[in-house]
C-alpha cells in the first residue's frame, strides 16, 4: 500500500487511480484500410475512401494489428480471447467520419492481465506491486481538428482517422501519482519490448485517460471519479492526479460533490477543466458491427504470436541479477528501455568474446562502463562528441585493454574521448598517444627501488606496523611512473619489496 | 413501453435530427405504433438462444498489412476525398468552429 | 426487324454475338425508350445515354476485333441509385446525397461493366432503400407501367425499394436492372411488376460501394424478364471481394449453364405459417397453382413448419432500423452531400439541421426507431431479443432443410396497390414484406417469379427460398414454374 496521503481540513484522504492507455499499434497501414500510418504527413493525404466514410465503404481488418494486440496481451500475461467481436460506438463529432468508432465492448480480444511495478522507495513505492489490467481492446483512432487556422471554422484532418489503437484498461489499483507514473513507464517499456507500439508520447502514440477519485482513509467505497482525457506524458499523468486530487478534496471539504465527468488537462495552468464539448451524457448505443464477422483466433496463429515474443523486462531484469550478477539497481536501469538493454547486450557479447570469458565475468564492468563511464565521457565532450564513433567494437576494444591491464581506467576514458572526437581506433590511440600502462616490471622495480632508498624512515615505520603507509608508496610509484604504471603490478612489486 | 414527446426529443437529439414541436407531436404516435407492434417479440421464449452474429456461418478474414495495395482501399488520394466536400480549404474539411 | 427493346439479356447477348444487330443499336433503342418514359414513369434519377452508347461501342469494337465477349456483352442495364458509380451522381434517392459524385465504382457495377454491360442511367428507389412502394424517394414516386384493368388510370406502385428497377424492366426501358434486397426489396417489386428477381445468398454479391441500409441484410441481385436472364446477370454480379469482410470466398457456379427445370427427386416445402389470415384469396390460389406446377415438374410436395414466421417481420423492424441508424450517421454535411448551416450554428446544430433537411420522413422514422432500440436500457429488450428471434427464424429454416430442398411461398400478401393508398400507414406498408423478410433474416437465396395476373390484371409472384449457397436450386425451381405459368402479360403502353 502506498503511503500517499492528502491532508485535508477534515482529515486524511487517499486516492484511487485507474488508467486507460491508448497505444497506437505499430503497423504500416490502418486498422481497416490500406492508408499509410506514418506520422506527420500533409493533411488528408493518408486517407482512404474507407477512412473518409464515403457511402458504401466497408472495413477489412489488418492482420498485423490483431497480431500485435495478441502479443501485447501475452506480454502482460493476459487471457487471450479466441472469440472476439468488433462493436460500433456511436456518436457525432467532426473527427469521426463514420459517426461511430469501431471498437470492442462486449467481447474484447484480450481479457484480464497484470503488470508489475518495481519498488522505488525514493518515489514512495515501498515494494514491488502488481497492477491488474482489466482488458485490452482494439479500436480506431479519430481524426484531428485544428481550431486556430480560420476565424469561424475548424479544419478537419483525417490522417490519423482509422489508425489502430490498443486501449489498455487498468484496474483501479493505483494509489499514488508515483505508482501511476511507474505503471505508464512500465507499460511503455513492455510495449516497446514487444514492438507493438513505439511508445512515442510526443507524437501521440501513447495517451492516457486518467480516472481519479478520492476517499477518506479507511473508507472502502469508491468515490465519484473524473476522467481526464488524452494526457500525453508521464509527468502530466502525475500532475493531473495531483491537481485532480487537490481539487476533489477541496470540493468535498467545501460541501460540494464531485461530478462524474470528462475533463481536459491544461499543462500551462497545471489544472484540469470540465470538457464542455463532451458534456452531454453520452449514450453510445454500442452494438456489434454488422459489417464485420466474429473474429476467431486459430491455435497456429496464437502459437506464432507467443513464439515471437522477446524476453520481457521482468524476466530480463531477473536474469541480469541472477545470471550476470548485476546489482538490482543496474539491472533495473539497463532493462528499462529497449535501446539501453540492446546497447548493453551487444557490448557485453563482443567484450566477452574478445576476452574469451563468460559474459557473467565481465558483465559488471560492462554495466558500469555503459551506465556511468561512457555516458560521462559523452556528456563532458558535449557537442565535440560524434556519436557515430561510439561503436560497440570501439568500446569493447577499450574494455579489453582495460581488463588486460594495458590501460588504466583513467586512460580508458581519455582514449574514449579521442575515439568520440576522431573515430580513430582505440588500440592505435593507446600506442601512439602513450596512453598505456607500464606493466614492465623492470621499469617499475627501478622506480620502487629509488623510492625505498629515498624514504628509509617511512619504510621503517611501515615495517613497524603502520600499514596505512602502503598508499604513500603506491602514490609515489605512480607519480614516478607518470601515472602509467599498471596499479596491479605496482601493488604486487611493492608488497614483495616491502616484505 | 411507449415513448412520450420528451423521449422522442431525446432520441432525435441523439440521432442529430432537428425536430420542432409539431414534428415531435406527429412522431410520438407513429413511433408508439411501431414500438407497440415490435414488442410482440417479448412473447418469444429465447432462453438459451444466442443472438445471431453471422447470417452465414463464416469467420472474419484479415488482410495483410500493406500500404496502398489497392487505390480503392488505400490513401494518397486527397483530391478524391475532398472532391465532394461542401467546404474544403487548404486540404482540410471545414466545419463550423468547435470549442472544446 | 425485331423490336430490340422486347428482348431480354440472353437474346441481346446472343444476337450481338451472332451479329444479328449491334450493341449500339440495342443501346440506342433502349435510350429512346428511357427518354420517352421518363416524365411519366420517373424510373430514373439520372439517365446516362452516352455511357450506354460508349459501352456498346466498346463491345462492337471487341466483336469486330474478334475478341472474346463478356457474359453481358452488349446488354444495357439500369443501375439502382444505391450503387456508387464513378463520376455519376449517386443519391440513394435522398436529398442528403443530392449532387454527390463518387470517385469510385461499386464492385457489383464494376463486375457488370467488365462483363460488357452498359449503363442506361441511375434508377429511382425508395429513399435509402427504405420503403415498399417507391413513395419515399426525394426525386418523386416511381410510377408502375401496370394499371388496373378496365381503363383505370390510378397510378400504381411499382413496389420498393427497387421500384425504379422493376418499372424499367417491365416497361421495356431496360432488359434488366440491378436491385438490392434488405427485406424483400428485389422480390416484392419484381412480383408487383411481373418480372423475375433474385436475392442471392448473403455474401454472394459484394456490398462494397453500395450505399448501406442494413449491413447484415443487404444483398444485391438481378431483376430481369426471366429466370435465365437472372442467372446470367447474377453470374456477372457475384464473386468474392476482399474489400467486403462478409463476402463469400467461394467460386461462382455457372448458374446459366446448369439451369434445369426437372424437379424429379426434389422436395418442395410448403410452410403452413405462410397461410396467414387475411391473405388475398387470389394470392393463395396462385400458391396452389405453383404447387401444382412443381408437382408436374416432378417434385415431391411436403408440408413444413417455420414456427417463428410471425415474429420475423417485427424482428426485422428492430434489426434493420438499428443498423440503419448507425449506417446513416455518416451523412452529416461534413465531407459530401447536403450541408445545412443555419446562421450562427455550431457543429452539432449543423448536423441536426442537415439531417433534418436531408432525410425524408420514412428515413427519419427508421433512424429514430433504430436509435431508440439501441439506446441505454433498451438494447437487451429490443435489439438483443430481435437478434435471438432472428437466430430462431434461421433455425426454423435449418430444420426445414431436413425435409425439403426448396420452399415455395407467395412473394407478397397482395398485388400492387395505388400510389398513396397505403402511404400514411407505415405498419400496413411494412406488412408487404411479411413473406419476404424471413429469408432475408436467414441470409438465404430467394427469388420471385411471375405466375399470373389477378382479377384486376395486376401481376402476382411466387417466391422460392433455397438453402444457403444453393442459388441453382432456387433458379431451377423458378424455371419449372416459369415454363408452366406461361406468363406473357405485359403492361399496356400508356406513357
Ligand atoms: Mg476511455
Ligand atoms: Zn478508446
Amino acid at each position: 500500500m502506498s503511503n500517499y496521503r492528502i491532508h485535508g481540513a477534515t482529515g486524511e484522504w487517499e486516492v484511487v487511480i485507474g488508467l486507460e492507455v491508448h497505444a497506437q499499434v505499430t503497423s504500416k497501414s490502418k486498422l481497416f484500410s490500406g492508408a499509410d500510418t506514418t506520422f506527420g504527413a500533409e493533411p488528408n493525404t493518408q486517407v482512404s475512401l474507407i477512412d473518409a466514410a464515403m457511402p458504401g465503404m466497408l472495413p477489412v481488418p489488418n492482420a498485423e494489428c490483431i497480431r500485435q494486440a495478441v502479443r501485447t496481451g501475452m506480454a502482460i500475461e493476459a487471457q487471450i480471447n479466441k472469440y472476439s467481436r468488433f462493436d460500433r460506438k456511436n456518436y457525432f463529432y467532426a473527427d469521426l467520419p463514420q459517426g461511430y468508432q469501431i471498437s470492442q465492448l462486449y467481447h474484447p480480444i484480450v481479457g484480464e492481465g497484470q503488470l508489475l511495478i518495481e519498488k522505488d522507495e525514493k518515489a514512495g513505492i515501498p515494494e514491488d506491486k502488481i497492477i491488474g489490467i482489466e482488458r485490452i481492446h482494439v479500436e480506431q483512432d479519430a481524426g484531428k481538428l485544428m481550431h486556430d487556422q480560420h476565424p469561424t471554422m475548424s479544419y478537419v484532418d483525417l490522417n490519423r482517422c482509422g489508425v489502430a489503437l490498443m486501449e489498455i484498461v487498468s484496474k483501479p489499483d493505483m494509489t499514488s501519482p508515483a505508482e501511476a507514473g511507474a505503471y505508464v513507464r512500465k507499460l511503455r517499456s513492455i510495449l516497446r519490448y514487444v514492438g507493438s507500439c513505439d511508445g512515442n508520447m510526443e507524437q501521440g502514440s501513447m495517451r492516457a485517460d486518467v480516472n481519479v477519485s478520492v476517499r477518506k482513509v479507511g473508507d472502502t467505497e469508491l468515490g465519484t471519479r473524473t476522467e481526464t482525457k488524452n494526457v500525453n506524458s508521464v509527468r502530466f499523468v502525475m500532475a493531473v492526479i495531483e491537481s485532480e486530487v487537490r481539487r476533489q478534496v477541496d470540493l468535498i471539504e467545501d460541501g460540494g460533490e464531485v461530478v462524474q465527468e470528462t475533463r481536459l488537462y491544461d499543462p500551462d495552468k497545471n489544472e484540469t477543466r470540465s470538457m464542455r464539448s463532451k458534456e452531454d451524457a453520452h449514450d453510445y448505443r454500442y452494438f456489434p458491427d454488422p459489417d464485420l464477422l466474429p473474429l476467431n483466433l486459430e491455435d497456429d496463429f496464437l502459437e506464432e504470436c507467443r513464439a515471437s515474443l522477446p524476453e520481457l523486462p521482468d524476466a530480463k531484469r531477473l536474469r541480469y541479477i541472477n545470471e550476470l550478477g548485476l546489482s538490482e539497481y543496474n539491472a533495473h536501469v539497463l532493462t528499462a528501455e529497449v535501446e539501453t538493454f540492446a546497447r548493453f547486450e551487444t557490448l557485453l557479447a563482443i567484450t566477452a568474446e574478445h576476452l574469451g570469458k563468460p559474459e557473467s565475468d565481465t558483465a559488471t564492468t560492462v554495466a558500469n562502463w555503459s551506465m556511468s563511464t561512457a555516458p560521462g565521457v559523452v556528456k563532458s565532450l558535449g557537442d565535440e562528441a560524434n556519436l557515430e564513433y561510439a561503436t560497440a567494437e570501439a568500446q569493447a576494444a577499450i574494455l579489453k585493454m582495460q581488463d588486460t591491464g594495458k590501460i588504466s581506467g583513467g586512460q580508458a576514458k581519455e582514449i574514449y574521448e579521442i575515439v568520440l572526437k576522431t573515430g580513430r581506433s582505440p588500440d592505435e590511440i593507446a600506442d601512439t598517444e602513450g596512453l598505456k600502462q607500464v606493466s614492465d616490471t623492470g621499469a617499475i622495480e627501478e622506480a620502487i627501488d629509488a623510492i625505498i632508498a629515498a624514504n628509509g624512515d617511512k619504510v621503517e615505520q611501515y615495517k613497524g606496523g603502520k600499514d596505512k603507509l602502503f598508499g604513500f608508496f603506491v602514490g609515489q610509484t605512480m607519480k614516478a611512473m607518470q601515472g602509467k604504471a599498471n596499479p596491479a603490478v605496482v601493488n604486487q612489486l611493492l608488497k614483495d619489496k616491502l616484505g | 413501453m411507449s415513448v412520450d414527446k420528451a423521449t422522442v426529443a431525446k432520441i432525435a437529439s441523439l440521432a442529430r435530427i432537428q425536430m420542432d414541436d409539431d414534428a415531435l407531436e406527429r412522431m410520438v404516435p407513429e413511433l408508439n405504433n411501431i414500438l407497440g407492434w415490435v414488442e410482440q417479440l417479448g412473447e418469444v421464449d429465447c432462453t438459451g438462444v444466442e443472438p445471431m452474429t453471422a447470417v452465414i456461418p463464416n469467420t472474419l478474414r484479415l488482410r495483410d498489412d500493406v500500404v496502398n495495395a489497392d487505390p480503392k482501399t488505400g490513401g494518397d488520394r486527397r483530391d478524391d476525398i475532398l472532391a465532394n466536400a461542401p467546404a474544403a480549404e487548404h486540404g482540410f474539411f471545414g466545419v463550423p468552429k468547435v470549442i472544446e | 426487324m425485331t423490336n430490340l427493346t422486347e428482348l431480354g439479356v440472353a437474346a441481346i447477348r446472343d444476337g450481338v454475338a451472332k451479329g444479328d444487330f449491334t450493341a449500339r443499336e440495342v443501346a440506342e433503342a433502349f435510350n429512346a425508350n428511357v427518354a420517352a418514359a421518363q416524365d411519366a414513369l420517373n424510373a430514373f434519377i439520372v439517365t446516362t445515354p452516352d455511357a450506354a452508347l460508349a459501352a456498346a461501342d466498346a463491345v462492337d469494337a471487341d466483336r469486330a476485333a474478334g475478341k472474346e465477349l463478356g457474359r453481358m456483352a452488349g446488354v444495357p442495364i439500369g443501375m439502382k441509385d444505391l450503387f456508387a458509380t464513378k463520376g455519376v451522381q449517386t443519391t440513394a434517392a435522398s436529398h442528403i446525397l443530392e449532387g454527390f459524385t463518387p470517385q469510385y465504382e461499386s464492385t457489383v457495377s464494376s463486375n457488370l461493366w467488365a462483363a460488357g454491360a452498359g449503363m442506361l442511367g441511375k434508377l429511382n428507389l425508395d429513399q435509402f432503400a427504405m420503403g415498399s412502394s417507391n413513395e419515399t424517394s426525394y426525386f418523386g414516386n416511381v410510377v408502375s407501367p401496370w394499371r388496373r384493368s378496365g381503363g383505370s388510370n390510378t397510378q400504381m406502385s411499382p413496389g420498393g425499394s427497387s421500384g425504379g428497377s422493376s418499372t424499367c424492366v417491365s416497361a421495356r426501358l431496360a432488359p434488366a436492372a440491378t436491385g438490392t434486397d434488405t427485406g424483400g426489396s428485389i422480390r416484392q417489386p419484381a412480383a408487383f411488376a411481373g418480372i423475375t428477381g433474385v436475392k442471392p445468398t448473403y455474401g454472394r454479391c459484394s456490398r462494397w460501394g453500395v450505399v448501406a441500409f442494413a449491413s447484415s441484410l443487404d444483398q444485391a441481385g438481378p431483376m430481369a424478364h426471366d429466370v435465365r436472364d437472372c442467372a446470367i446477370m447474377l453470374g456477372a454480379m457475384a464473386g468474392f471481394d476482399p474489400k467486403d469482410s462478409t463476402s463469400l470466398d467461394m467460386p461462382v457456379p455457372d448458374w446459366e449453364a446448369a439451369l434445369n427445370s426437372d424437379m424429379k427427386g426434389k422436395k418442395v416445402g410448403i410452410p403452413k405459417e405462410y397461410r396467414m389470415e387475411g391473405t388475398d384469396p387470389e394470392i393463395l390460389k396462385s400458391w396452389d397453382d405453383g404447387i401444382a406446377w412443381l408437382k408436374d415438374a416432378g417434385a415431391e410436395i411436403v408440408d413444413i413448419s417455420l414456427p417463428h414466421t410471425k415474429y420475423a417481420l417485427p424482428a426485422y423492424y428492430i434489426i434493420a432500423p438499428a443498423e440503419a441508424s448507425s449506417n446513416l450517421a455518416r451523412y452529416d454535411g461534413v465531407r459530401y452531400g447536403l450541408r445545412d448551416l443555419p446562421e450562427g450554428a455550431g457543429l452539432q446544430d449543423m448536423y441536426a439541421a442537415t439531417r433534418a433537411a436531408g432525410f425524408g420522413d420514412e428515413v427519419k422514422r427508421r433512424v429514430l426507431i433504430g436509435t431508440y432500440v439501441l439506446s441505454a436500457g433498451f438494447y437487451d429488450a429490443y435489439y438483443n431479443q430481435a437478434q435471438k428471434v432472428r437466430a430462431l427464424v434461421a433455425q426454423d429454416f435449418e430444420k426445414a432443410w431436413e425435409h425439403c430442398d426448396v420452399i415455395l411461398a407467395p412473394t407478397t400478401p397482395t398485388a400492387s396497390f395505388g400510389l398513396g393508398e397505403k402511404s400514411d400507414d407505415p405498419l400496413a406498408m411494412y406488412l408487404n414484406d411479411v413473406f419476404a423478410v424471413p429469408a432475408s433474416l436467414a441470409g438465404l437465396p430467394a427469388m420471385s417469379v411471375p405466375c399470373g395476373v389477378n382479377s384486376e390484371g395486376l401481376p402476382l409472384g411466387l417466391q422460392i427460398v433455397g438453402k444457403a449457397f444453393d442459388e441453382q436450386g432456387v433458379l431451377n425451381a423458378g424455371l419449372a414454374i416459369e415454363e408452366r405459368a406461361g406468363f406473357t402479360a405485359k403492361p399496356e403502353k400508356w406513357w
